[in-house]
């Protein structure tokens, strides 16, 4: 295979939203063969491996019930939460500082890594960080942060950005990691094979002198408990470890969603996360520490509360459950969108179907560009995402919901952000097999109404639905009947191969009678 | 306004409260549905859930090795074949320690007070330790910084880590093991499951890319 390094995403000025509007940044994404193929293998073997430790557990759907009840009571207790999870955090040697916004948390960080003393940092993999652009800003003020993450690494190596929120360098394949390998890592082999043992090795030994020698180390948090001032960091390759245990100082920066009421959640959510996430029964290294402990890890704690945003997505009934997110990924390798687009197209660090719905919220719809505005319409409403979520975020309702106010509380930009949305549809299903492909989860959707009536479509749907109900989806579609009833008839007759290329056997293009959405 | 009190008063606003409103309805974490399985049908203890500990360790590819209460010592010595230099946390049993010593090996002794420093971990080639709970259904064992189990920077530095786990220390279920950790949530705890390892490379699966290479068990039966 060609080894070209695939073009770097760009250096975006907001982490949180760059780049054009979805179906433009999809276009372009449709067309890298290499990047789908890597795509496709990636997300069907995590799927794969997710059903197969899901299924393994006779509770499974209690564990998401609870889940889910369990982050919607801390949602609706959130200031009494995190003010218990501040006395404990404290009480334990810990300091806690409350961040309003990305400039705000990034100023308290760097000035935490300057009273160390420190010119360099550790950092684990957080979504918070790159959220605000922490890595960026430190480079500004002269302080180099490391990336410790494997697949952190090989992004910040290939001057990249994350394209999926577990499996960062997806899009990348071994070729491509060792090519960034030789050329950006100090003191690198020559003969550095492909072999991922090899290239991880290759980073082992790069990173050690780092942790050694690191005095600060920054983190995110997966949870924090606010009856105990527990933090807790779910891992796979010990470099979390290595960032909490060994510098002297430790900077966390977490959501201030994510706070949990009491340590008992814990056993919910240290089942929940590691077989959504990476389909394992559990993650290799999970450490919990609380304020700080003498003698053993980090003397000086800092726990950075950001809203950023999420005090915003909070106000919205619907939107809210957005903030129960523990960012596992399941909803991303299941979305035909995100399979097809890779993560880049949502030019968002929060990329696939639960990105469709954060982002604008975190951002903002009132004011919203089209770009923005045009996320909650990268989804086919197939429902996969809501079925593999493990706290149950309904994300199809909240799509439809979002739509609904991108249309409509959009202001003067209105025209803009309804052409972009329509747009996003567009390009996902321009063509035969695209649109195939979305009506796939037909029957799910029609499952996700539960045979209800659709009480609001975003516009212009929503002409529609203003005066009247729309029925619920049929749990077939005329496509997949007409495939199947041709498939049917070729075996009976077996003389005509049945739409071999995946191509509607008579006109090989979009069927007329539908909106272009996957609705009859 | 400091930004403490506006993302507080933000949030309050966000829920409809009054800026220093509290809950009027004071839901609790009673309202939520917790019907998942707290114990399993792998009784605690049992030679079946010592079986599917070790079954599920090995699925992470960690080498387990099963022996009798008498047979501890003379277990951990052989699953240290080949170290030359081995650290020992405070509260160890002294046995262990002394059989490790009568080897031969360089045995660093890591005290309060005098604690051993990460560059000298990283000359070391293994650590002993023993754990406060294991969970068979998940093969995962919890180590709390009590004694014999160590600072957590000595079962991450050096490159392999035995660890003895005791039958009646083997619990079925997450939640079991969260009862027990709950009696000392501030005690800073490391779940492992398994040695290092990473996936991030076209998901291949790779052992050992920070913490130990190596994870040796050795597990006490009944
Ligand atoms: S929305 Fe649900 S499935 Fe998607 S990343 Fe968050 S928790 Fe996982």
């Amino acid at each position: 295979m060609p080894a070209v390094p695939p073009k770097p995403a760009a250096e975006p000025l907001d982490p949180l939203r760059w780049g054009p509007t979805f179906p433009e940044a999809a276009r372009g994404t449709l067309d890298d063969a290499q990047l789908r193929t890597n795509l496709r293998r990636a997300t069907r073997t995590i799927r794969d491996k997710r059903l197969a430790v899901t299924a393994e557990l006779p509770d499974w759907e209690a564990l998401r019930d609870a889940g889910a009840a369990i982050k919607a009571d801390a949602m609706d207790r959130l200031p009494e939460l995190l003010e218990q999870l501040e006395a404990n955090v404290t009480a334990h040697g810990g300091t806690v500082h409350w961040a309003r916004d990305a400039a705000e948390a990034n100023r308290i960080v760097t000035g935490l890594v300057r009273a160390a003393g420190a010119r360099e940092v550790v950092k684990v993999k957080s979504m918070a960080t790159q959220e605000i652009g922490l890595n960026e800003h430190l480079e500004a003020e002269g302080i180099t942060a490391h990336e410790t993450d494997l697949a952190e690494l090989i992004v910040q190596l290939a001057g990249d950005r994350p394209s999926h929120i577990l499996v960062p360098a997806i899009h990348r394949n071994r070729d491509e990691i060792r090519d960034v390998f030789r050329s950006q890592m100090p003191g690198v082999p020559d003969r550095l094979t492909n072999e991922p043992a090899a290239l991880a090795m290759a980073a082992r030994e790069h990173l050690r002198a780092l942790f050694l020698r690191a005095d600060v180390a920054i983190s995110g948090a997966n949870l924090a408990i606010a009856e105990t001032g527990t933090v807790a960091v779910v891992e796979s390759e010990g470099n979390g470890r290595m960032c909490l245990t060994l510098p002297r100082t430790l900077v966390t920066v977490m959501g201030i969603e994510k706070v949990l009421p009491t340590f008992r959640d814990l056993e919910v959510f240290l089942q929940l996360l590691p077989r959504s996430s990476t389909g394992e029964r559990m993650n290799p290294y999970t450490t919990t520490w609380t304020g700080v402990t003498p003698g053993d890890g980090p003397q000086e704690f800092h726990l950075v509360l950001l809203d950023n945003g999420r005090t915003r997505a909070l106000a919205d009934d619907v939107g809210r459950q957005a903030l129960h997110c523990i960012r596992c990924s399941a909803c991303l390798n299941v979305c035909p969108v995100y399979e097809r687009t890779g993560g880049h197209a949502y030019g968002s660090v929060y990329p696939g179907p639960i990105g469709a719905i954060l982002t604008p919220q975190l951002l903002g719809l009132d004011d919203a560009d089209a770009a923005t505005a045009s996320l909650p319409f990268a989804s086919t409403l197939c429902g996969a995402c809501y079925d593999a979520c493990p706290v149950k975020i309904d994300i199809p309702t909240a799509l439809v919901h979002l739509r609904d106010r991108a249309l409509h509380d959009g202001g003067p930009r209105r025209p803009t952000a309804a052409g972009a949305a329509m747009g996003a549809a567009a390009v996902v299903l321009s063509s035969g097999r695209r649109f195939r492909w979305a009506l796939r989860g037909a029957a799910l959707a029609g499952r996700l109404l539960g045979g209800r009536r659709v009480r609001r479509l975003p516009w212009p749907g929503s002409l529609w639905t203003a005066s009247r109900d729309l029925p619920a989806l049929p749990a077939r579609s005329f496509r997949g009947a007409w495939a199947a009833r041709v498939a049917r008839v070729s075996r009976a007759t077996r003389d005509t191969p049945a739409a071999p290329d995946g191509r509607d056997p008579r006109s090989g293009e979009r069927s007329p009678g539908t909106d272009g959405r996957g609705r009859p | 306004m400091s930004a403490r009190e506006d993302v507080l008063g933000a949030v309050r606003a966000a829920l409809g409260r009054g800026p220093r409103g509290g809950r009027a309805d004071a839901v609790g974490a009673g309202d939520v549905p917790r019907g998942y399985r707290v114990a399993t049908d792998t009784a605690s203890g049992s030679v079946a859930a010592c079986d599917l500990l070790e079954h599920r360790l090995l699925d992470y590819r960690a080498r387990v090795t099963r022996c009798r209460p008498e047979e501890v010592a003379a277990t951990v010595v052989r699953e240290l074949a080949g170290a030359a230099s081995v650290a020992v946390p405070h509260g160890l049993p002294e046995a262990w320690a002394d059989a490790v010593r009568a080897t031969g090996a360089t045995v660093r002794d890591d005290v309060p007070g005098r604690p051993l420093a990460a560059a000298e971990l990283d000359r070391t080639d293994a650590v002993v330790t023993g754990c406060r709970v294991a969970v068979a259904d998940t093969g995962t064992i919890v180590l709390d910084a009590g004694p014999g189990q160590g600072r957590r920077v000595l079962t991450l530095v050096p490159d392999r880590h035995v660890c003895v786990v005791r039958s009646d220390q083997v619990v079925g279920s997450v939640p079991e093991a969260v009862r027990l950790l709950e009696a000392h949530p501030e005690r800073p705890l490391t779940w492992i499951s398994g040695p290092s390892a990473t996936s991030d490379i076209e998901l291949v699966r790779v052992e050992g890319v920070h913490g130990p290479r190596d994870l040796r068990v050795v597990l006490v039966g009944p």
